[in-house]
């Protein structure tokens, strides 16, 4: 007794749910879409701000320069043209404030109306000048060359090996400290949670009698269900002082100090996945083996954990992700140092804590901006990364059983 | 002096009965069988065969709630005794399952997994054990260029040997089976009743079945259960030819179960 | 067999003890690592934990006072997000277990809800800032938070439902559908009534989720200190976990903020134990009263 209108409200509310079903696809597709929209444009740009320039004498013969190499001009590293693959002459830093050390007052003129003529002057005379001027101080006929800046590579970009983003008159934008500061510390932290979180799973699904197990279980989701800002608190106010006096340490705020804090966060995921992938070995293979005269722990260890890996390897995987991903905590107490890491005990930068410390500071559309919006793309794919492996994990268990 | 003409019994039960919780599943059974016989357990579905079956190396210990009471007895040791060293008593007692359960591990390692567990390192001995065990199972001329394949990659038959291979490298006195060619075809069927009637020289067996002619054809004794209770135990061909009970009678020619 | 029984017996059984030995204490550990963190906040934070402070304005660069801004606006953070993120993953949740069979579709729309969910939050910040923010001129708004935050959710939305549906035995359908029911009506009448209350467990404690979420609010809707409470959505807010964030790390005097931000951190606890609570309290009614049908 099906009424067209039945039928029809039928075809309408499986159409509504068909949309509701599309929303996720169509997230990920936007946030894929807007991330790399605003992020992909920074490798069209030079890393000078738009409204600056960098200008040389005309004789000078060096066609282009890296960000790295005119921020060492400008930090006095390099002082000399040969060594950017100029001639044999020292090199003069000039920027406006720097007017002054040249010409009079009366040669500026009253309300400084000659200074852009002045400068333009100035760069013609100088063979080994290097300025970083305000466009508008350039002249009409202006004497120096504008040096085009190499723009920005996304090769330069992963590979850059300083993150400094709002450096004059080049942005450094390297983010290989950045990466390493998150691979350090999220990996450490699954160095740490990782026996933890098998010793426990195991002990859930095989050790404990229920009543234990029932204790265990609230606990666990407790502990992944308190935000992540309130462990960031807790490291801050106890964890970090406790690694700066264990390891005499300057300061506290340091990779482990993360790890620490990202390791208890990450023990729920590892735990309830790998328990998980235990309790799915056949209990026909665990009988079997005690029938053969082992003993419970030499089942564990060589038939159910080798059963259960790729579950394992799935929850420790995840575990990374999580810890990649993690912002807040680790944004109190890593210190947030961007230099490449060469031991767990310094301060460290993750990719999630700049773009939470920075994003605020930076100018909508600006450099800074769109630099820290490919960092989230980085991010994003490292992620995606995970999550694809780890549906590969269990894709290829599903098909092994 | 007139002792030693009576056999020894090698696996005696008195009086066992067994819960599962609330629920009654073995009920005062006692049964005894002699050294290098084969005794099949028949009965229908949910009488306990299993049950029964795995309290002779106390696989019931794994299921929580369980509760054992009455005498086990394998080789004149009471098996439920706190005394009892549990791993070595399964050392002695090998199980081969209903489906076949081999190891997420090499074939060959699936068959050295019960020495190395009870502490054999010497490779050359531990080759030397697999390499017998499946020639006994009548597996070794299937498998012997591809012992470091995984076991999942062989059929359900030749699993099915191979956990029987599994079973005999540790050298067992006594080998439970439970249904071990249900799940298999009539080939692999016969090829594992073969192989039953060539381990009889060498151990004692009990194996749980469903199919009467397999019963009649590898077993010396048969024992019938019926909802937890032993019914009737008695030589096979007694069993099948001119049983006591009625019920024995009415199952074993098919009219219920 | 060449080695001695009886002592690799020893050695087998001493392994396993020693083994189970160091498992149970490193559980134990693990219970100890929670005791530690919610004691330490709860002694802490209990003594700055008074009515006033649930209820006042924060006063005096954020050292006293309260934190009623706060608590109000992770409310309507919460509520906002519910309303987007609920209704659309619980329907989505339906679509792919009861209307997709095992295939492409179904595989692809999972694997899109397992990489949503596995997006760091501070992407999904990012994204809330290009799109709602930006894009729609939405500004620092309840409205953008929300959205944000609730995107954020839906993959938890989503599973929780397609779980429960899972759990209902397929043989529920068929007696619906012998009846003559439609397939609308079967899933009206039988099979979400019946997977109903994990649904309900399982959205309570992804509430506990949203109100702990700083990273996605702070560039969509959360605001340093303002003392005064929301007229609409296009307004931003204070919340609780960034709150947190500022006054123990950047407040304009860390060191007299800390009794503030204890008694803060107290109350996002306390939010999420008494969400736990509540979803085990649910879990165990409506576990019997299933038994008893
Ligand atoms: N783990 C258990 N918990 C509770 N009851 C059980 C358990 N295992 C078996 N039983 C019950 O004990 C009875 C005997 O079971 P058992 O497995 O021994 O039967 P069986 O004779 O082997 O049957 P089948 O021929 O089907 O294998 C059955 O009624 C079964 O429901
Ligand atoms: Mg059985």
């Amino acid at each position: 007794m099906k009424t067209g209108l039945q039928k029809f409200t039928e075809k309408f509310v499986e159409g509504l749910l068909f949309i509701s079903g599309s929303i996720t696809s169509l997230a990920v597709i936007l946030i894929v879409l807007f991330l790399f929209k605003e992020g992909w444009g920074l490798f069209n740009e030079t890393p000078v701000e738009k409204g600056s320039v960098i200008a040389l004498n005309k004789s000078n013969p060096v066609q282009q320069l890296s960000a790295a190499q005119v921020k060492n001009i400008f930090d006095r590293k390099i002082t000399n043209w040969s060594e950017v693959g100029g001639n044999n002459d020292s090199i003069l830093i000039f920027s406006v404030n720097d007017i002054t050390n040249f010409y009079s007052e009366a040669e500026l003129g009253d309300s400084l109306q000659f200074v852009p003529q002045r400068i333009s002057e100035l760069m013609g005379k100088k063979s080994g000048i290097i300025a970083f001027l305000p466009t508008e101080y350039l002249a009409k006929n202006f004497e120096g060359r504008i040096l085009p800046l190499k723009k920005i590579t996304l090769k330069g970009f992963l590979k850059g090996k300083e993150w400094f983003p709002t450096a004059q008159p080049a942005a450094q934008l390297g983010i290989l400290p950045l990466i390493l500061g998150t691979l350090w510390v999220s990996l450490f932290a699954i160095l740490i949670a990782l026996p933890f979180g098998l010793a426990t799973a195991i002990y859930i699904a095989e050790i404990a009698d229920n009543r234990v197990g029932k204790i265990l279980k609230p606990v666990i989701e407790l502990l992944a269900g308190i935000p992540s800002v309130v462990y960031g608190f807790f490291g801050l106010i106890v964890i970090v002082p406790l690694v700066q006096r264990t390891f005499n340490l300057p300061v506290g705020e340091t990779g482990l100090s993360g790890a620490l804090v990202l390791a208890i966060m990450a023990l729920p995921t590892i735990i309830t996945i790998s328990e998980d992938a235990i309790r799915n070995t056949p209990r026909a293979m665990k009988e079997a083996s005690l029938a053969l005269g082992a003993t419970h722990w030499q089942t564990i260890y060589k038939v159910i954990i080798p059963y259960s890996i790729s579950g394992i390897s799935a929850a420790t995987i995840l575990g990374i992700g999580r810890a990649m991903g993690e912002t807040m905590a680790v944004l109190m107490v890593t210190g947030n140092a961007a230099i490449i890491p060469h031991s767990i005990l310094e301060p460290m930068r993750t990719i999630p804590a700049t773009i939470a410390a920075e994003l605020g500071e930076s100018a909508h559309g600006g450099l800074h901006y769109k630099a820290l919006f490919a960092l989230g793309c980085v991010l994003f794919v490292m992620t995606l990364v995970i999550n694809l492996t780890v549906d590969l994990i269990s894709a290829r268990k599903k098909y092994s059983k | 002096m007139a002792k030693d003409y009576v056999k020894k019994p090698k696996v005696m039960a008195k009086e066992v009965n067994l819960y599962y919780g609330d629920f009654h599943a073995l009920k005062g059974i006692t049964l005894s069988m002699e050294e290098n016989h084969v005794v099949a357990l028949i009965g229908p579905s949910g009488c306990g065969k299993s049950t029964f079956l795995r309290c002779f190396n106390r696989m019931n210990d794994l299921i929580p709630n369980t509760k054992v009471t009455g005498l086990v007895m394998v080789d004149g040791k009471d098996i439920n005794d706190r005394g009892m060293n549990v791993d070595q008593l399964r050392k002695n007692i090998g199980m081969v399952f209903q489906k076949p359960n081999p190891f997420p591990k090499s074939i060959f390692e699936n068959v050295a997994y019960g020495l190395r567990v009870n502490g054999v390192s010497d490779a050359k001995f531990i080759a030397e054990r697999v390499e017998r065990s499946l020639v006994q199972s009548a597996l070794w001329e299937e498998v012997k260029d591809k012992l470091k394949k995984s076991a999942f990659e062989l059929s359900g038959g030749q699993q099915q040997r191979l956990c029987i291979a599994r079973a005999l490298a540790i050298e067992p006195s006594i080998v439970l089976m439970d249904e071990p060619a249900s799940a298999l075809d009539p080939i692999s069927t016969a090829k594992i009743e073969e192989l039953i009637y060539e381990l009889k020289s060498q151990y004692t067996i009990i194996i749980v079945t469903h199919n009467m002619q397999q019963a009649g054809r590898v077993s010396d004794k048969t024992a019938f259960f019926y909802m937890g209770e032993l019914i009737e135990y008695d030589d096979t061909k007694i069993i099948f030819t001119n049983p006591k009970n009625t019920r024995t009678q009415n199952y074993v020619t098919g009219r219920f179960g | 067999m060449n080695p001695d029984p009886a002592k690799i017996h020893r050695r087998k059984q001493l392994s396993q003890r020693l083994v189970f030995a160091l498992f149970t204490l490193m559980s134990a550990a693990i219970v100890l690592v929670l005791v530690v963190i919610l004691g330490f906040i709860v002694v802490r934070g209990l003594p700055a934990i008074n009515w006033g402070f649930l209820t006042k304005m924060p006063e005096n660069g954020m050292t006293e006072g309260g934190i009623f801004p706060a608590i109000v606006g992770t409310f309507c953070l919460v509520l906002g997000s519910m309303i987007f993120a609920f209704p659309i993953g619980i329907m989505s949740g339906i679509y792919v277990n009861e209307y997709t069979n095992d295939g492409p579709v179904k595989r692809f729309m999972k694997t899109m809800t397992n990489n949503l969910a596995g997006i760091p939050s501070i992407v999904f910040g990012l994204f809330g800032m290009a799109l709602f923010v930006n894009g729609l001129h939405f500004g620092d708004s309840i409205l953008a938070g929300s959205l944000t935050l609730g995107l954020l959710v839906l993959p938890v939305v989503i599973r929780t439902t397609e779980e429960s549906l899972k759990a209902i035995d397929n043989s529920f359908r068929i007696g619906s559908y012998a009846l003559g029911a439609t397939k609308l009506q079967t899933i009206r009448r039988v099979v979400l009534p019946m997977a109903l209350p994990n649904i309900i467990t399982g959205l309570i404690l992804s509430i506990g989720r949203i109100s702990g979420e700083t990273a996605p609010i702070l560039f969509t809707v959360a605001a340093y200190f303002l003392p005064k409470l929301p007229h609409s959505i296009f307004d931003q807010v204070m919340a609780l976990p960034y709150h947190l964030y500022v006054i123990s790390t950047s407040g304009t005097n860390i060191a007299s903020s800390r009794k503030m931000a204890y008694g803060t951190a107290l109350v996002l606890v306390l939010i999420v134990l008494a969400l736990n609570l509540l979803a085990n309290a649910l879990r165990r009614y409506f576990g019997k009263k299933v038994k008893m049908n």
